[in-house]
């Protein structure tokens, strides 16, 4: 990467600081390590985490409980999931004849008639899916809003009278539909308060956009304010912000790793890491979720073998790890995962798009929950989508991997740069959760977010549903698996007026079909507790409570249980 | 008639026995997965699996007992033609 042709035609000042953030590879870490340690000597790393541990002796790593669960799925539920899947093809196979031979009228894209002989657009796996099994439970997808997003929301009822290819407006409004579907985790989506009227104020003063790049004349003093203040939130050198989440982790990745570096990620990273990651044009190699064991032979493997053929020493090894995985809702092992960075000399690639705000006694993400140093993580990203009710992400870390990102990174030369009252929002949010505002309400949500949490999820394995991940994650998945109870669970838990997250194939594995509950700090204990009652009441209904373990596991089960035993050598 | 008190359903209150045939019947739509599909299909589902399950039922009645008898003339031939005790033949 240091031969890519964006550095030649950069001048000398700015290869000279190009040149010291990529001299990482060798000497850097250590010494910006160092340097970190002495200028927050508040944030320490635990006494244990120096020393080099195995991976199985990982208890005394974690400053509380590691407690991750995915119950196995039951025998029967998934041989009748499958036979619902059977049956579903078979009739989409049925349609898609009729539909061939004209005797149905075909509402979905196709090809032209004079592109007949061409290579066919529609025909794969998912595009089959779209048509024949989305299609029919479409209702419980994209549904229109009409007011802010908060912990209640209204919607636009829509009906649909040709089974759900299209749809019209009644005109009604749903009112107060509790939403647990929004990642809305710190409640910052708000139409009051201050952080809008700070929002309204700048828009006044700076309009909603200047139309060019951070780097033409698109640079505003808020801007940098912004850049100043997500360095100071996370405890590190320097932060640059990017107008766009996504584009953040599939713009930058590139920028960072090239030909002849390896990228380890994890199976279950979202849809921009793993674009990045082949963008980049570094070979991927992908380890089981969250599993320490199959990252160290994978980190083993490259550092012994190094590049196929060649066998030359990989230029960079990059471990790219989310700190909540959104569908599963766990939790990174971070203190495991910088362990094996530091022994393997690798560098650590953090995607805090979920956890931070969401996670942490001061909302700091998953940094903070384990208590680490933030600068043991190389390259620190994240999103302001969730937490912070805004648009945009950023990327944290050392001054001169900013300052290399800065010039290098597609997402910072041309995309157009954040917009004023975005910032604002930002900003305004940021400081409260910071209490730079000289109140208690950032501190405040991230602690109700918390408890909410906790006890939102202990009452679902309570009634005998089963639930993925983290007991500490906001994002709750609750396992559905049949096709036929996405639809119906949407549609009943709307029927009782609450907005839920239904998702199922390609997002999740196929047979792992599940909805998504994320908690909110403005959801109070009234509404959580309609909501429970509610989930309860279709989940008899629907006969979702699939668990079968009696005791409750929030003692008894160590984090040893979860560690997956088939390790293939 | 309410469910059995072990039973799953022993959770949802049923008023009569229409309703928990309901509930039966939403059951199997979810689990077979035709609840997502048109009246049509489902018409066309049930009017296979009921004629299938009859066909089984009506063979069965038919050839079952035929089968069973001899199955019994065989395993007599086999078993029941033995004297009591060979013993006594020895002796």
């Amino acid at each position: 990467m240091t031969e890519s042709p964006a550095t030649k035609p950069a001048d000398g000042d700015v290869c000279q600081r190009v040149k010291n953030g990529l001299n990482l590879e060798k000497n850097g870490v250590l010494k910006s390590l160092h340097r970190c340690h002495e200028q927050q000597p508040k944030h320490h790393c635990q006494p244990e985490e120096e020393e080099v541990h195995a991976a199985s002796h990982h208890d005394s790593q974690y400053n509380r409980p590691f407690l991750e669960s995915f119950e196995e799925t039951p025998m029967l539920v998934a041989v009748l999931t499958y036979m619902g899947y059977g049956i579903l093809t078979i009739f989409g196979y049925l349609r898609d004849f009729l539909r061939h031979w004209k005797i149905e009228r075909c509402h979905i894209a196709r090809e032209k008639e004079e592109q007949r002989d061409f290579v066919p657009l529609y025909q794969d796996f998912e595009n089959f899916y779209t048509r024949n099994l989305y299609m029919r439970i479409r209702d419980n997808w994209n549904r229109p809003i009409c007011s802010v997003p908060g912990a209640k929301v209204d919607l636009m009822e829509r009906t649909s009278r040709d089974y759900n290819w299209t749809f019209e407006y009644t005109g009604r409004v749903v009112l107060d539909v509790i939403n647990l579907g929004s990642y809305n985790y710190l409640g910052f989506a708000e139409n009051t308060g201050p952080c809008a009227d700070s929002a309204a104020e700048i828009t006044m003063k700076y309009g909603v956009g200047v139309a060019s790049t951070r780097q033409e004349i698109g640079n505003l003093d808020r801007h940098e304010e912004l850049e100043k203040l997500v360095a100071k939130f996370l405890g590190v050198e320097s932060a640059m912000v990017f107008g766009m989440g996504f584009a953040t982790n599939s713009m930058n990745i590139p920028a960072l790793t090239g030909k002849g570096c390896l990228i380890l990620s994890d199976e279950l990273n979202h849809a921009s890491l793993v674009l990045g990651a082949r963008l980049s044009g570094s070979t991927i190699r992908v380890f089981k979720h969250n599993n320490m064991q199959s990252l160290e032979k994978l980190l083993r493997d490259a550092i012994v073998h190094g590049q196929p053929r060649t066998h030359r020493p990989w230029k960079k090894i990059l471990i790219v790890v989310e700190g909540i995985y959104s569908m599963e809702g766990s939790i990174v092992r971070l203190p495991e995962v910088i362990d094996l960075k530091k022994r393997y000399r690798a560098y650590l690639y953090l995607d805090e798009a979920h956890s931070i705000g969401a996670l942490g006694s001061r909302g700091r993400g998953v940094v903070d929950y384990f208590g680490l140093d933030p600068c043991d993580v190389d390259v620190l990203m994240g999103t302001f989508t969730k937490s912070f009710g805004a648009a945009g992400g950023y990327i944290a870390g050392k001054w001169e991997l900013i300052e290399y990102l800065r010039s290098h990174s597609h997402s910072a030369v041309y995309a157009t740069s954040m917009s004023p009252p975005v910032v604002e929002q930002i900003i305004t949010s940021m400081k409260c959760i910071m209490g730079e505002d000289g109140t208690t309400i950032g501190c405040d949500r991230v602690r109700k977010l918390a408890e909410n949490t906790v006890y939102f999820r202990r009452r679902l394995r309570e009634m005998g549903f089963i639930i993925y991940g983290n007991e500490d994650s906001p994002v709750v998945p609750m396992m559905l698996y049949m096709p036929a109870k996405i639809g119906a669970f949407g549609r009943e838990m709307l029927k009782r007026n609450i907005g839920v997250v239904v998702v199922g194939f390609p997002a999740t594995p196929i047979i792992e079909s599940r909805a998504r509950f994320c908690i909110s700090a403005a959801h109070t204990k009234e509404m959580l507790d309609r909501a429970l009652s509610v989930i309860s009441e279709v989940g008899d209904l629907l006969q979702l409570k699939y668990s079968r373990r009696r005791i409750q596991p929030s003692l008894s089960l160590p984090c040893d249980d979860i560690v997956f035993e088939d390790i293939d050598d | 008639m309410p469910p059995p008190p072990f039973h799953p359903a022993c959770k949802m209150n049923f008023k009569n026995l229409l309703e928990y045939l309901a509930w039966l019947y939403y059951q199997y739509l979810l689990i077979t997965g035709i609840y997502v599909l048109e009246p049509w299909e489902k018409s066309i589902f049930n009017s296979v699996l009921f004629s299938a399950i009859a066909m089984v039922i009506y063979t069965s009645y038919v050839f079952v007992p035929i089968h069973v008898r001899l199955a019994l003339e065989f395993f007599s031939g086999i078993f029941g033609g033995q004297p009591e005790s060979t013993m006594a033949l020895m002796n």
